[in-house]
């Protein structure tokens, strides 16, 4: 740490840390996230009480082709995927809109979504399953019992972190002016919002879409006890019966988050990409 | 409806007159009936200090805004129920307004492709547009490596490509430095006259209000309080309130009698010959009062030089301060004893209970 303020005040430029700096915070960083998978590693890797390391667990799974015991497991990551594009569906196609409605028409709700946006954060998903498990005996009998009905559940655990990532990139951007500009030059409310909005929010909708499939990705809890399955509560199934193949699969979905984040991350870049902006973009950690 | 040659052209002769608007915010009054008339080709200046209603105006005109009482045209055709989108205004506003995700040349097609015109005629449009506002190099470029200035053209150029029934100018130029706003105000003025688009144009700076506008209409509390030629504002200023907002002026006590203003003992003819005899208070412009060999003893409290003239505060007699504009050949030193006349230019009143009250609420 000591060198991190030291050079900053050599350096003079608050906003531009020197590459040493750079270097040793990513570097750090790297270090606190890599330790864990490292250590995942290592323990797929041994080969018995006796000690020694081989890669005979990795061989037999992908011989096996992910058949027998392991297929709900591919079932489950199906389910996961599925659910996470529910719920970046429900976060842009209601959330989104609704909290330009509030900031353009409606400022003196802000404060009102605000709290309601972030009231799930404060409640445990313990007590979210009990107020939500009547309502899904209603959800089942109309929409049937199928997994993506979760998504409406993860709707809601996403919102404070959603609301945050949009919120702050609205607060940066004058959307009343940018709004009004492109109506008086024609525009409906659908292309203000299409072909004005959406672009000017792209960093932080994108953001929010993050957040979601992460955090869809790694829930347990709500699925577990409305006794649905996905990945995390398939991945405890197989850890019960075989702890090192669990792991293993736990790393490949690990592999398979990051890559889906880094294709949302491409899919999703701007498209007339600044030098200045492109130093600036980070990978998600 | 589409122009085959990429020059500019507006459709000119368009009308627009608002009559008895009202618009209240939460109870207070930000237009009280008003009512004004832009006639084709026209550019109208609503000039006033802030809270006077200006913005409101233009913004109920743009449908920014809805009305709660009385009529806007435009052509004769009532336009108070027509969305924003559809009522064909150009707008530049106050605050920088480019879509930052959209080249300078995208932003100018922004209006065009709303309005469905193929890509090849929106290119030249644009670049029209651009080369207008002597930007036509700059097409690829984004906002953000504009300076204040430019982004305003740009704004401008694409208010302009749609080819609006109305332009309307919302402060364009407060945001930019002394010297940009006063280039980009001249050349505000040369489009609208060589387009003979009918504009609005809103502003509380006065010098902004006179170089550009055919008329000025000066507004205070929801209303105007007077519009004309920036000459017949300022040479006949219907009150000493638009006498000190159009130009400077001081404010003499006097006495109103026999069709005259009296002020330390000289008769001023008066603008309006029909006020109330009394005490008034006595606008005068500093221009229009003079060093003279003879006339009204006075004492220089201080005397700056501004350039092309000097203006110099004295005290009279009864302690009041007036001060008055000079060639720069004059320096009164502080403490020299001069004297003064009026040069005898008519001059607007108001009764001096009035004009307390004005004070006081300003």
């Amino acid at each position: 740490m000591a060198a991190v303020t030291g050079s900053f005040t050599a350096n003079g430029v608050a906003h531009a840390p020197s590459r040493t700096v750079r270097v040793t915070v990513l570097s750090l960083i790297g270090l606190i996230f890599a330790l864990p998978i490292a250590a995942m590693i290592e323990f797929t890797l041994r080969a018995g009480l006796v000690g020694g390391y081989n890669v005979d667990r990795w061989v037999a799974l992908f011989q096996s082709g992910f058949t027998g015991v392991y297929r709900p497991v591919l079932v489950a990551l199906g389910n996961s995927v599925a659910l996470a594009i529910g719920t970046v569906i429900i976060v842009m196609l209601l959330l989104v809109p609704t909290m330009l409605l509030v900031h353009i028409r409606f400022p003196y709700l802000r404060r009102v979504l605000e709290f309601i946006c972030i009231l799930p954060i404060t409640i445990p998903a313990i007590v979210l399953v009990v107020g939500l498990a009547p309502i899904y005996t209603v959800v089942a009998r109309m929409l049937g019992s199928g997994v993506w009905t979760l998504a409406f559940a993860y709707g809601i655990t996403v919102l404070p972190f959603a609301y945050r990532a949009i919120q702050s990139n609205l607060d940066g951007v004058d959307v009343r002016t940018l709004t009004e500009a492109a109506r008086t030059l024609g525009a409906g409310w659908g292309s203000v919002l299409v072909r004005v909005l959406v672009p000017n929010l792209r960093r932080g909708i994108l953001a929010g879409a993050f957040i979601a499939v992460a955090v869809v990705l790694g829930e347990f809890t709500i699925a577990s006890l409305l006794n649905r399955v996905n990945l995390q509560t398939a991945l405890v199934v197989v850890s019960k019966v075989d702890p090192y193949t669990a792991v293993i699969l736990s790393l490949l979905a690990l592999a398979f988050a990051s890559m889906l984040l880094l294709i949302i991350g491409r899919l999703g870049a701007p498209r007339n990409q600044t030098l200045r902006r492109r130093t600036t973009v980070k990978g998600p950690a | 409806m589409m122009s085959q040659s990429p020059v500019l052209q507006t459709r000119s002769g368009t009308v627009v007159e608002f009559t008895g608007v009202v618009k209240e915010f939460s109870g207070l009054r930000a237009l009280d009936g008003f009512s004004l008339t832009l006639h084709a080709g026209e550019c109208v200046a609503l000039l006033g200090p802030s809270g006077s209603g200006k913005t409101t105006a233009l913004r109920v005109l743009a449908g920014l805004e809805s009305t709660d009482a009385g009529s806007i045209t435009i052509d004769g055709i009532d336009v108070s129920a027509l969305s924003t989108s559809k009522r064909d205004m150009g707008m530049v506003f106050q605050s920088y307004s480019l879509f930052p995700h959209l080249s300078v040349g995208e932003n100018v097609e922004f209006g065009l492709r709303m309005r469905k015109i193929k890509p090849a005629e929106r290119r030249s449009r644009a670049s029209a547009a651009l080369a207008l506002v002597g930007l036509g190099h700059h097409f690829d470029r984004f906002a953000h490596q504009l300076s204040g200035g430019q982004q305003q053209r740009v704004a401008l150029a694409r208010a302009l490509v749609t080819e609006p029934r109305v332009l309307l100018l919302d402060e364009p130029l407060s945001a930019l430095d002394a010297k940009v706003r006063v280039q980009l105000r001249d050349e505000i003025r040369r489009i609208q006259t060589e387009l003979g688009i009918t504009t609005l144009f809103v502003t509380h700076d006065q010098d902004e209000a006179l170089a550009i506008a055919d008329r000025v209409a000066v507004m205070r509390s929801g209303n105007i309080e007077q519009v004309g030629t920036p000459e017949e504002l300022y040479s006949r200023p219907a009150t000493p309130f638009i006498a000190d907002f159009v130009g400077l002026s001081n404010g003499i006590v006097g006495i109103v009698r026999d069709g005259h203003a009296e002020v330390h003992g000289t008769r001023l003819p008066l603008i309006d010959p029909a006020v109330a005899e009394g005490p008034v208070r006595v606008s005068v412009r500093p221009e229009d009062i003079e060093f003279a060999p003879e006339g009204l003893a006075t004492t220089v409290v201080s005397s700056s030089f501004l350039g092309s003239l000097r203006r110099t505060t004295v005290r009279l007699p009864d302690g009041s301060i007036v001060f008055l504009q000079h060639g720069v050949r004059m320096h009164p030193k502080t403490g020299e004893s001069v004297f003064l006349k009026f040069t005898g230019v008519p001059v607007s009143t108001e009764p001096l209970e009035a004009a307390r009250v004005a004070l006081h609420q300003s």
